[in-house]
């Protein structure tokens, strides 16, 4: 019980320091219209039908800009020695991995809500898709914060900080995009649940393990 | 020391020969399959001799850095990372052949460099992953540090192939299945004879042994490196 | 309080520490001098719990560091030459976090106590990108000793800071409500090491090469020294 408390702690902590600021959000929430803006504007005259490129687009604009949200979440403990503050404290590291983890799934799914709208209209999608597209929307985010927290804890203990992020997360997320974009495209087509079932069990099982798995070596980042 | 360069030179002259015989079995001795219809195919298809084993030399590669990885975190030895990142740059270079090598195959039969198919997708990701652990490792100087986060992303990404395969292979799949399938299926598939299964056995060894010699060199290099910088630190901060 | 046995720490091949053997008793206040790169840092890390020792013992008032972590972070407060603390947030939000992790009972009480004795009440709303440097720090402290610690780990908290504002700060640390605590620092500067503390040691190379009470303690000796076994390393 006090562990949950902790780990709220922790969360509202990075949204209490966003929220005076409002940087991070921002830049991501511009980052992802620019994609779907640049790519809705780029298929304009090239692509007979631009809504089955679409699901491709929403991935691209929520991983892209879940990465700027991935990447700054370390840095910004990184800048005053707040993460030596964090380890200090006599937590479970578990429990600031947890926090960590959280907090980023709730930034990039603040994204994903306020774009979803913007590509439903720009792509012509039913607004009936719009709930199924958010739960799937949530479960792709989850899977990008659980090893993109890690490896946001690895990057920034790194010369190379912040570039090394996307190096590292895109090839292990492969199937968190996959599945996300076959579940969207199937939402948006209007295909029945059985032929997009196969992708839901994907993404779920990736999502608990890699969390799970992140969570077992978030201890092996942080020591030293 | 002297013992183990005279066990190395064995190795090297047993690898070179198996190579050799590798070579002739696969280009002269082998048959053609039966069921491919043109020259070309015919041709191209003796890549299979090598493609499939230097294949399985790299996944064989990245299992060992996963385990390494794995006992590093276990023993914190630093033996134990030395074998991580010799077995990841030996299976990079096969993999990247391997990708070369396909590549080469595909064009005469299935008529294009390049497509995105299971195992050629999950060979390309696959090298991105593990030259993203290069990059990794060439951005950590402490080398405690190195070695804790290489051996959590070998664990991580060696774990996450097979979901990666799994996933791209449901999305499609044009890549001829040989070994555990009737008469091959796919484009360019081909029925496995007799002789055919002996000299890929063959080549399987051959590369096997390849990876043995090529992996002991780099780790000798190595702990040569780890000796160095040893020495070097105790003559500076004497 | 502190006991401090053999302790080894190599970063690979390379030893930072090289055998350091320290006790300090409950209630002294130790300084530790020594030129960059002598390991200082990497002692207050591992007396911090943030670094494992390689070889070698430190017991917190008789408890492991290595075997139960966890009680002695409840017995350490940290004060680093970074702040660690969040720029974004302000004294009090930062503080109220801490004690939240800290399991600090009453924890608005609490911070506001250690507000008001560091002179930061008033500002308790400003975000502590706007403090000065003086201001920032004695947060730090404020931030260390939310829980109470027995100890109190100080690594060169005059980094940074004017003539006037180290000042301050060194007669915060000899307050009354302070002093009952055990105090180990670390700093460059000779004269803050010899005045502030009880006794003086010179870290050189990853060993303790020189130990003087107060008593005893001239700044000119200690200078002496210092240049001594600095320029023979």
């Amino acid at each position: 019980m006090h562990h949950l408390r902790k780990i709220l702690a922790i969360v509202a902590k990075d949204l209490a320091a966003e929220l005076r600021t409002r940087e991070m959000l921002g830049a991501m929430f511009v980052f992802a219209l620019l994609v779907i803006f640049i790519f809705n504007f780029a298929f304009e005259l090239r692509a007979e039908n631009q809504r089955a490129l679409a699901p491709g687009v929403l991935w691209v604009a929520i991983t892209f800009s879940g990465m700027l949200g991935l990447s700054r979440s370390f840095i910004r403990e990184k800048d005053r020695g707040s993460l030596e503050g964090l380890l200090l404290a006599p937590v479970d590291r578990g429990v600031i991995f947890l926090g960590k983890m959280l907090g980023n799934a709730l930034f990039i799914a603040v994204i994903d809500f306020i774009v979803l709208p913007v590509f439903v209209v720009l792509f012509n999608i039913p607004v009936t898709a719009l709930p199924p597209l958010a739960v799937i929307a949530v479960l792709g985010t989850i899977g990008l914060s659980g090893v993109g927290t890690l490896f946001s804890a690895m990057a920034v203990h790194t010369r190379a900080r912040e570039v090394l992020l996307p190096v590292l997360l895109f090839p292990l997320i492969v199937p968190v995009i996959l599945s996300a974009v076959k579940l969207s495209a199937a939402v948006i087509d209007n295909l029945p649940f059985a032929e997009a079932q196969q992708w839901l069990s994907l993404l779920l099982a990736f999502d608990i393990v890699f969390a799970v798995l992140s969570f077992l070596f978030f201890d092996y980042v942080v020591e030293e | 020391m002297k013992h183990h360069t005279h066990l190395m030179i064995g190795l090297f002259i047993v690898t070179g020969l198996l190579m050799i015989g590798a070579i002739v079995l696969a280009l002269g001795v082998a048959p053609d399959p039966v069921n491919l219809a043109t020259p070309t195919e015919r041709f191209a298809q003796r890549i299979f001799y090598f493609h499939v084993p230097n294949w399985w030399v790299g996944f064989l590669a990245y299992l060992v850095a996963a385990v390494a990885g794995a006992l590093y975190l276990i023993s914190r030895q630093e033996r134990w990372d030395a074998v991580g990142v010799s077995s990841i740059e030996v299976g990079l270079t096969f993999n990247t052949i391997g990708l070369i090598s396909g590549s080469i195959w595909a064009k005469p039969t299935w008529n294009t460099w390049w497509t995105w198919e299971p195992r050629l997708t999950t060979a390309a990701i696959g090298w991105l992953m593990y030259v993203g652990y290069l990059i990794l490792r060439s951005a950590i100087e402490n080398p405690q540090r190195r070695a804790r986060f290489a051996a959590v992303f070998s664990i991580l990404a060696f774990l996450d192939v097979p979901v990666i395969f799994l996933a791209i292979r449901w999305w499609r799949t044009i890549h001829p299945v040989v070994i555990g399938a009737e008469g091959g299926q796919g484009v360019g598939g081909f029925a496995l004879g007799p002789t055919i299964q002996l000299v890929f056995f063959f080549c399987l060894v051959a590369f096997t042994l390849l990876y043995v010699t090529l992996m002991l060199v780099r780790l000798r290099t190595e702990f040569l490196s780890q000796r160095v910088e040893r020495l070097r630190q105790h003559l500076m901060f004497r | 309080m502190i006991e401090i046995r053999g302790l080894v720490k190599a970063f690979g091949s390379r030893l930072v520490l090289r055998g350091i053997t320290l006790h300090i008793s409950a209630g002294e206040f130790v300084t530790l001098v020594g030129p960059n790169g002598a390991g200082k840092t990497t002692l207050m890390r591992i007396l911090a719990t943030l670094s494992r020792p390689t070889a070698g013992q430190v017991l917190l008032g008789g408890c492991d560091l290595t075997q139960d972590p966890m009680r002695a972070r409840h017995m350490i407060g940290l004060v680093s030459h970074r702040t660690l603390l969040y720029d974004d947030l302000s004294g009090e939000q930062n503080l109220l976090f801490y004690a939240q992790l800290y399991d600090v009972t009453r924890p608005k009480m609490r911070v506001e106590e250690l507000l008001r004795q560091m002179g930061l009440w008033g500002r308790q709303r400003d975000p502590v990108s706007t403090y000065s440097r003086g201001m920032q720090q004695r947060l730090a402290i404020a931030r260390a000793l939310l829980h109470n610690p027995p100890i109190l780990l100080l690594d060169e908290p005059d980094t940074g800071l004017d003539r006037h504002a180290a000042m301050t700060l060194g007669a915060l640390l000899r307050q009354t409500d302070l002093g009952r605590r055990t105090v180990l620092m670390t700093t460059h500067n000779l004269e803050y090491a010899a005045a502030w503390g009880e006794r003086a040691a010179i870290l050189v190379n990853g060993r303790i090469v020189f130990q003087v009470n107060r008593s005893k303690i001239d700044l000119a000796t200690l200078r002496a020294q210092y240049d001594h076994y600095a320029s023979s390393a």
